[in-house]
């Protein structure tokens, strides 16, 4: 019963979907107030619907109704609690439901907290967020219904896939799609200022901190897929380059490009065209990211059933909204005015380097990305396009971004003085060439180029600090007075510093572990040690050991360092799921520090060894802890008080707003 | 400068950027794409020694070989032909007996195929795609 309960609350939600799209936007062409206020309810409405919709398919998982298709294609009745309720977005249909869910949420969210934007403004926002939606539950409704009985219902279902039986499933999707979903609000605002053809500064100000927390979100949710591959899939890999990978690196660098250009548009209003054409093609790049894993043209751990009705109705959505949108765009643009005029040195002209960079970038990406399934469509040959490409293409092109991230908080709005700027860098530049000469010394494995990739990364932290020293004035004024002046800087001044720093962070642990990481694989009996970067690794032994719904065999194994001392155990095994009759490999990793030992197991030779696979990781943490400063600094950003509180309007726009909105 | 002039250095920024990123990318695309072959296919298309490919199809039957320390061997098959690889490291956890599997590597100068990495399914629904394909168009394939 309850399963039917959710059908018909999705089939609600979806004529809803259309009462939110049509009406609003109606109404802001009439002017009639009445059918612009509709859109609010209507959001939140349907966003009441979808959380019922999406609760009874939860709850079909927990209490393990088998009669429900999706439930007994995915789950077990032996499977842990946890990994009962992630396994709702563990496959096709259920995932579809939380992309929904988080959709009608964010529509949600900007009927409440979007009280004080112009009516029209809000009601057509709230239309393409309708629109939007009513594409996506039209899909789910007629291609993926998750609600599907089954009859008559199997004892025991046929289990979740061991890979996604891990706390990672509970993360990464959800946040994943917060962040690919997120964008869709700076994508409704962007349409709506091009039906509307007005925008001006305070537009930025309101998509600002959306598009801000939605690659919050995106951050922390491509960090916790990479972590979780890494110690998941046993390769000790930590990005694969993978086009499902690229699918969401694709919108973080759009995000990111879309981030810093509003910001040219909110200070300076100036970008205005271009920030909105970067609001369309960033969302176009996330429902892009959605067709290519959930299509099933690629082939990936995240292409769960193919199904070729869903990809053509997946690329009928991609056609007609990224189609659609430009096409307005094409026939709308020149109606926005546009921007002020700034020196090529300054500020500005910092951020529109920061934009050519990353979207050119995210261009070699995209073509990587798509180069494989375009020549297999037209010429019929299978390709693949690895990691060679990308770094050839996307390394070259992000390296000039990353040296010049800590001169732009340095250089002033409109006229900047470059060697003033510079002069101010002197000290890390410094301190990060001697960390490069250090390295090259003192580490046996460090090439030139490694050397000189660890100190980009040292220079792009204090390059971020440097800012924040300058503007508190520390050193140049009594310590008191500085500590006054840094509590009192904005709170978006502290956001940039750490997600730049962050940048750097990552990029030393991608260095480290790149150019410096050791591997041995080797054949072991118990007792036999074996030697890697002043560690000594003993296996000690192989016991049986039962789990809730898998056994396995854990390799246990002694940590010590060279000179004796002891470092502790860890645990590797090799686990079986008999219900998919499925193995996997648990890689054991041990973190020292800011390094990672990780062992993981192969198969046993005809002599009876243990083939093992150890590496050691050096500053690998780093990758992840530098994507949650720079998650911190999303954050902190958020904070700030110049978006928290309102957008305050030029008295002129509020009053034209005002009229624009009763007439 | 005045305003024109400005933009056109701005443009012309712009368009020697994009130019540099154009040739990047297509270089790299002439340089690092690596194609995909069916044992079958390197009759009709013979593959140089040296030259990377991925090379996929089923894992042949008895034909897999552990060394005493971390080699193996075994023969990739299409039904018709096959192709000896040799492959050092762990193998994935699903790498069995008449399972699909794409390895990824090139010949040596005895033909016999140097594997660097080797990528089996995800789980026991899920074949290569590449090697689905072509086991169907070849007509071995069973669905079940």
């Amino acid at each position: 019963m309850n399963i039917e309960l959710g059908h018909f609350a999705l089939v609600l939600a979806f004529a809803l979907a259309v009462v939110q799209t049509c009406v609003p936007i109606i109404g802001g062409r009439m002017r009639s107030e009445l059918l612009m206020r509709v859109g609010e309810p209507a959001a939140i409405t349907g966003f009441a619907l979808i959380a019922l919709s999406f609760a009874t398919l939860v709850l079909a998982y927990v209490q393990s109704d088998f009669s429900v298709l999706n439930v007994w294609e995915n789950s077990h009745a032996a499977k842990p609690l946890l990994f009962k309720i992630t396994g709702t977005w563990g496959n096709h249909e259920g995932s579809m439901l939380l992309w929904v869910l988080i959709l009608s949420f964010f529509g949600a969210l900007v009927a409440v907290f979007g009280r004080n934007l112009p009516l029209s403004l809000r009601a057509n926002v709230l239309g393409v967020q309708g629109a939007i939606g009513c594409a996506f539950l039209l899909f789910i409704l007629v291609t993926s219904n998750p609600f599907t009985r089954l009859s008559p219902a199997p004892m025991q279902g046929k289990d979740l896939n061991p890979i996604l039986q891990d706390i990672g499933l509970a993360v990464h999707p959800p946040l994943l799609y917060l962040g690919y979903v997120g964008f869709s609000i700076a994508f409704s605002f962007a349409i709506a200022a091009l039906i509307e053809g007005r925008i001006d500064a305070a537009w930025a100000r309101w998509v600002r901190p959306w598009t801000l927390a939605a690659w919050m979100f995106l951050t922390g949710g491509i960090a916790m897929g990479s972590y979780w591959a890494y110690y998941e899939l046993g390769w000790g890999g930590f990005w694969f380059w993978d086009p499902v990978e690229n699918a969401s690196l694709l919108p973080w660098l759009g995000g990111t490009a879309l981030l810093h250009s509003a910001l040219v548009m909110e200070k300076r209003s100036a970008l205005k065209i271009w920030t909105v054409l970067l609001a369309i093609l960033t969302f176009s790049l996330s429902l892009l990211g959605t067709f290519l894993v959930r299509s099933g043209v690629l082939t990936s751990v995240h292409a769960f059933a193919t199904d070729p009705a869903r990809g053509v109705f997946i690329l009928a959505i991609l056609v007609l909204f990224i189609g659609g949108s430009l096409a307005l765009f094409a026939w709308r643009a020149a109606s926005l005015s546009a921007g002020g005029l700034f020196q090529p040195i300054s500020r500005e002209g910092a951020l529109v380097l920061n934009n050519l960079l990353l979207t050119t970038a995210t261009a070699t990406v995209l073509i990587g990305t798509l180069y494989p399934l375009l020549i297999e469509a037209v010429i019929g040959d299978k390709i693949s396009v690895g990691p060679p490409f990308f770094n050839l293409t996307f390394g070259p092109l992000m390296l000039p971004l990353l040296v010049i991230v800590p001169f732009g908080p340095l250089l002033a709005w409109k006229r900047a003085d470059l060697w003033a700027a510079a002069q101010r860098l002197f000290a890390a530049f410094g301190a990060a060439l001697l960390v490069a000469l250090l390295s090259y010394a003192l580490v046996d494995q460090a090439s030139v180029l490694a050397a000189l990739g660890i100190g980009l990364g040292v220079w792009l932290v204090l390059g971020a600090l440097t800012d924040l020293v300058f503007k508190s004035g520390l050193g140049k004024v009594p310590a008191a007075v500085a500590w006054r002046r840094l509590a009192g800087l904005p709170r978006s001044v502290f956001g940039t510093a750490l997600a730049h720093s962050g940048l750097g962070l990552t990029m030393i642990g991608i260095v480290s572990v790149t150019a410096l990481q050791a591997e041995r694989i080797v054949a072991m009996q118990p007792g036999d040690t074996v030697e890697i970067r002043g560690h000594v690794l003993r296996f000690d032994s192989l016991r049986p050991f039962t789990g809730p719904n898998y056994t396995e065999d854990q390799a246990l194994f002694v940590l010590t360092r060279t000179t004796g001392a002891e470092r502790g155990t860890i645990v590797s095994s090799k686990r079986l799921y008999p219900a998919r009759q499925m193995p996997t490999t648990e890689a054991g990793i041990k973190t020292l520090g800011l390094s990672q030992l990780y062992v993981s197991l192969g198969d046993k030779t005809p002599s009876g060894s243990l083939v093992v696979r150890i590496w050691w990781k050096p500053l690998v943490t780093l990758i992840w802890l530098g994507a949650l400063v720079m998650m911190a600094g999303g954050a902190v950003s958020l904070l700030d008080r110049r978006l928290r509180v309102g957008a305050p309007m030029p008295r002129k726009a509020m009053a034209a707003a005002a009229r624009g909105g009763n007439a | 400068m005045t305003r024109k002039q400005k933009r056109l250095a701005i443009i012309g920024g712009a368009v020697g950027f994009l130019a540099v990123a154009t040739g990047l990318t297509l270089y790299a695309l002439r340089q690092q794409t690596s194609y995909f072959y069916m044992p079958g296919d390197l009759e009709e298309r013979p593959v140089a020694a040296g030259q990377r490919i991925r090379l996929g199809g089923l894992v042949e039957k008895g034909s897999i070989l552990r060394g005493d320390d971390t080699h193996v061997r075994f023969a990739v098959t299409d039904g018709a032909t096959s192709v000896m690889v040799t492959y050092s490291g762990i193998l994935p956890d699903l790498f069995r007996e008449e399972q699909g599997v794409v390895t990824e590597g090139s010949f040596n100068a005895d033909h016999v195929f140097v594997a660097d990495s080797v990528l089996a399914k995800h789980d026991e629904n899920y074949m290569p795609k590449e090697v689905a394909n072509s086991l169907k168009e070849k007509g071995v394939w069973q669905e079940n």
